[in-house]
């Protein structure tokens, strides 16, 4: 199958987690998330309580998915940065390391120009966050693998269960 | 592919309803979506055109609850049928942990399923999947139609891998769940393996 599964660890979590807080206080932004390009929300911050932010999620990779199959149709790789701008809100979107998507929701409060600049600088320090969680996969250092996997242990009646 | 959060403890999965223009893949998810107790689903996220047919996808949130600690949701999503929108079936496909492919059982579309599991196996394999490997489950839909092709005669041309496969009338909800169930197995026996010695 091609590529491998997402995994997150308690410890880049946390990493993530500090980084995206740090960009929605900087960039005065309301909501900040992270989405694998699959459409599964990895981490949100910010004023997410009234906000269907699973949906957004699929939401976001379905919209990045369609400009990348437009760009391809234009010979460009990818549209790296996407942004929606609202009466009240705006949406920022752009692609980091080819694999997650971060988005930032803002108002007037805040501007495009100054969430440009701060999302450069949280891409790098996710990006980095991001090879160094691949490399732990790949690596099999994780707690995926191993006697202590919680999938090992997974028989028909577990997943019988599921369904009540 | 599968997203495993050991910080949260959950795993979420993506499951793909598969098939030719109205053979009842939203039918599936409206009646999941009926059935499923509030608090355990998403809302139900539909892009279609103003006649209801799917533009995009259709997207369904499902949280089931518990396996050994770990929250498992499985995100449902239909691709649009229509041969003209491939273009939005490859990108739905993209990610894909298991599928679903939802046949038309009336006898004029018997052409058409066949055409649709043809188109899906060359999807797959344009994003590096493989029919015959992939967690997969077949279901023969609107068997209450007067005009329907016998079961036995489906399965010879639709099913040759002799995958889990079921008679639905999705639109009353029998074997919806049925489908449901055995493909979300597949998929979590699929990240079982995924996870053992690899
Ligand atoms: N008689 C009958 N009609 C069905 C059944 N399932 C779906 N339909 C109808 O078929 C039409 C197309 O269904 P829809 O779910 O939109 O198809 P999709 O294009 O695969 O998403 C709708 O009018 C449904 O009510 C079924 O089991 N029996
Ligand atoms: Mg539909």
């Amino acid at each position: 199958m091609i590529g491998s599964d997402l995994v997150m660890y308690e410890e880049e979590f946390k990493q993530i987690d500090a980084e995206l807080q740090r960009l929605l206080t900087q960039s005065n932004a309301k909501v900040v998330f992270l989405v694998d390009k699959n459409g599964q929300l990895i981490a949100a911050t910010g004023e997410t309580e009234n906000l269907d932010t699973t949906s957004l999620a699929s939401l976001t990779a379905g919209n990045i998915a369609a400009t990348g199959g437009m760009a391809k149709l234009l010979g460009e790789k990818e549209f790296s940065i996407l942004f929606h701008e609202g009466q009240r809100d705006n949406i920022h979107i752009s692609i980091i390391g080819q694999r997650v998507i971060l988005v930032v929701i803002f108002d007037q409060r805040s501007s495009l120009g100054l969430v440009r600049l701060r999302v450069k600088k949280s891409a790098d320090v996710l990006g980095g966050i991001f090879n160094q969680l691949l490399q732990k996969v790949e690596q099999g250092k994780g707690p995926a693998k191993g006697a202590d996997s919680p999938f090992a242990e997974i028989t028909d009646e577990d997943i019988d269960k599921l369904f009540g | 592919m599968s997203f495993i959060n050991y910080s949260s403890r959950e795993i979420n999965c993506k499951i793909v309803y598969y098939g030719p223009g109205l053979c009842g893949k939203t039918t599936n998810l409206h009646y999941i979506y009926k059935k499923t107790n509030p608090d355990s689903k998403g809302k139900m996220i539909s892009l279609a055109t103003e006649t209801e047919r799917t533009l995009f996808f259709d997207f369904l949130p499902l949280a089931l609850g518990e396996i050994r600690g770990f929250k498992t949701r499985f995100h449902l999503y239909t691709v649009p049928g229509q041969v003209f929108y491939d273009a939005s079936r490859k990108l739905i496909l993209k990610g894909v942990d298991g599928v679903v492919f939802v046949a038309d059982s009336q006898v004029e579309r018997m052409e058409a399923n066949v055409e649709s599991v043809e188109n899906l196996r060359t999807n797959l394999t344009e994003q590096g999947y493989n029919l015959d490997a992939v967690p997969y489950v077949i279901q023969y839909n609107k068997r209450d139609l007067p005009n329907v092709v016998p079961v036995a005669e489906m399965r010879s041309s639709l099913n040759p891998r002799s995958v889990p496969d079921f008679e639905a009338i999705a639109s009353d909800g029998t074997g919806v769940f049925d489908t449901l169930k055995a493909i979300a197995k597949l998929v979590i026996m699929e990240l079982k393996k995924g996870q053992e010695g690899g």
